[in-house]
């Protein structure tokens, strides 16, 4: 799922400054589930920027209103306001959202709530981390199930360097060793062949090193295009 | 086996045990201090000098602009090279840069990530790993580079660099076999000789020379000159795989105010005499304390440039 967290209180109150009439849109998918965008969310903030406002007598006026997902076109329809009828939306959903509701709506600002912040899943109550880089070309079938590009600070492709320290990374002491992390499994299940087989270098190009990626269904397009 | 394309080389292909020092450019254009201390203490004393690069993620002065600088100062230098900051493109081309400027020592390292230093908000680059970092170096010494050309074949060289090609290890990780994992590795991918992490402990050096007798390339025990009793207690905090023992910070406890660099000289040369047997070399890291390195030597009863 997507992480995002949400932007500091101050950044946002500066966001919306210059708007009288703000709409905040929460996102019933991934953010929802990592409790920071939400309709929940939604509401507490509604709350907190509306006491704000008060306290420094601001003219400002603040609706709430949530859809299912905010990167798909059926769900826009859901809405029970209209974008159109407010100085900005604030959004909080991912980035993707923000982007996708811009472009439905490319006369309304949508200001980021969130700041998008990794893919990743639930580890502990309260704490989500980071486990998918989407660099377009996985590598978990010979790495134990344990993403290195994503896990290790350096993305390393051939094992540890000499940072890893008691399972520990050098960034920092809680942050694991993906490389530890993969060596342990590995062994376990009798696969340390797969560590000793030299990795070639990255095509990075799969990552962002050629730009935008795009998912194309072939099929679906010439379907569409034939009517 | 082809001629050797360094004095340190030929030095450790004879079977000589060799000595290396290093220095740390400094952050600014004040080199002259760093080559006085090379040309005052490391010169004659050991086979070649390594030259730091960005080390610990601290921006300073260059690596290959110091061994070039080295070079002009009759010192053979050990360019180090680090995956942090460059690209596969960056790397290719620095490579062939110190060819041409007449550095032929390369040891290739992954790099302290770029958050230890002091430009922590930068993007690390980690485009290759050290692994993939020596298979560059191979590639291009067999003519080609990483690229390939509109047919797909690899790219031609026009004039071909060669190297002696290190690489590092770390012998007392807390978990060594991942190590010994990535050392074979770097061997594979042509590594020809191996510079290691600090080691304090003989005996745990000696495990692990038994653990790779297999690898045939040399290994250079790396000693890093205790300035202190806080730098030791600092690397047994801080510094990953890298114990000193009981023993060693008693002595620096001990160690009367004044008498630093007396002790320092004698302990680095008792770890020296203590592991030389065990390993082809020993790589002196004296960071800034250049004028241990004479006393070490002569300590060790070695003649650092190959006995």
């Amino acid at each position: 799922m997507i992480v995002g967290e949400r932007k500091p209180f101050e950044e946002i109150m500066e966001m919306i400054s210059p708007y009288k009439k703000v709409l905040i849109i929460g996102c019933g998918g991934c953010v929802t589930v990592c409790l920071t965008g939400g309709e929940k969310q939604a509401d507490t903030l509604a709350s907190q920027i509306r006491l704000a406002a008060k306290q420094k007598g601001l003219d400002l006026t603040v609706a709430v209103d949530c859809i299912t997902r905010q990167c798909e076109r059926e769900f826009v329809d859901n809405l029970k306001e209209d974008p159109k009828q407010y100085d900005a939306v604030l959004s909080i959903a991912c980035g993707a959202g923000v982007q996708f509701m811009s472009d439905i709506f490319p006369d309304t600002p949508f200001l980021p709530g969130l700041n998008t912040s990794f893919l990743g899943y639930n580890k502990e109550p309260g704490i989500w981390e980071e486990n998918c880089r989407g660099c377009g070309d996985c590598v978990l079938a010979w790495t134990g199930g344990i993403c290195p590009i994503a896990r290790c600070s350096k993305s390393l492709i051939n094992g540890a360097c000499g940072g890893t320290d008691k399972g520990k990374c050098e960034v920092s002491k809680d942050m694991d060793c993906a490389w530890y992390l993969i060596y342990e499994r590995l062994k376990a299940r009798g696969k340390l062949d797969e560590l000793r087989k030299i990795r070639a270098a990255k095509d990075w190009c799969k990552d962002r090193g050629a730009g935008v990626r795009r998912l194309v269904l072939k099929e679906m397009v010439e379907e569409e295009a034939a009517g | 086996m082809s001629e050797p394309v360094s004095n340190l080389q030929a030095t450790l292909e004879a079977g000589k045990f060799a000595v290396t020092g290093e220095i740390g450019p400094p952050k600014g254009v004040n080199i002259d201090p760093a080559l006085h201390e090379a040309d005052e203490y490391l010169k004659g004393k050991v086979v070649a000098v390594n030259v730091t690069d960005i080390q610990t993620a601290v921006m300073r002065f260059g690596s290959m602009a110091t061994c070039h600088l080295l070079i002009e100062h009759g010192i053979e230098p050990v360019f180090q090279m680090v995956c942090r900051d460059r690209n596969r493109l960056a790397l290719q081309s620095d490579l062939l840069s110190a060819y041409g400027l007449g550095i032929r020592n390369v040891l290739c390292i992954t790099g302290d990530h770029t958050t230890m230093g002091d430009h922590p908000g930068c993007k690390p680059v980690y485009d290759l790993d050290s692994v993939g970092l020596v298979e560059a170096v191979t590639r291009l010494e067999s003519g080609t580079d990483m690229g390939v050309d509109m047919k797909g074949n690899p790219n031609k060289l026009d004039g071909v660099p060669k190297f002696f090609k290190g690489a590092v290890v770390t012998p007392c990780a807390d978990e060594v076999e991942p190590q010994i994992i990535k050392l074979e590795k770097k061997v594979e991918a042509g590594a020809q000789f191996i510079q290691t992490q600090a080691v304090y402990d003989p005996k745990a050096f000696e495990d692990f020379m038994k653990r790779v007798e297999h690898i045939q390339v040399p290994i250079m025990v790396g000693i890093v000159v205790l300035k202190g009793l806080g730098m030791a207690k600092y690397m047994n905090r801080s510094v990953p795989g890298v114990v000193v023992p009981d023993a060693i910070m008693q002595r620096l406890a001990d160690t009367p105010k004044g008498e630093g660099k007396r002790v320092a000289t004698e302990i680095s040369a008792e770890l020296v005499r203590d592991m030389k047997d065990m390993c082809q070399g020993a790589h002196l890291m004296t960071l800034g304390w250049d004028d241990c390195a004479p006393g070490i030597i002569e300590q060790a009863g070695l003649n650092g440039q190959g006995s």
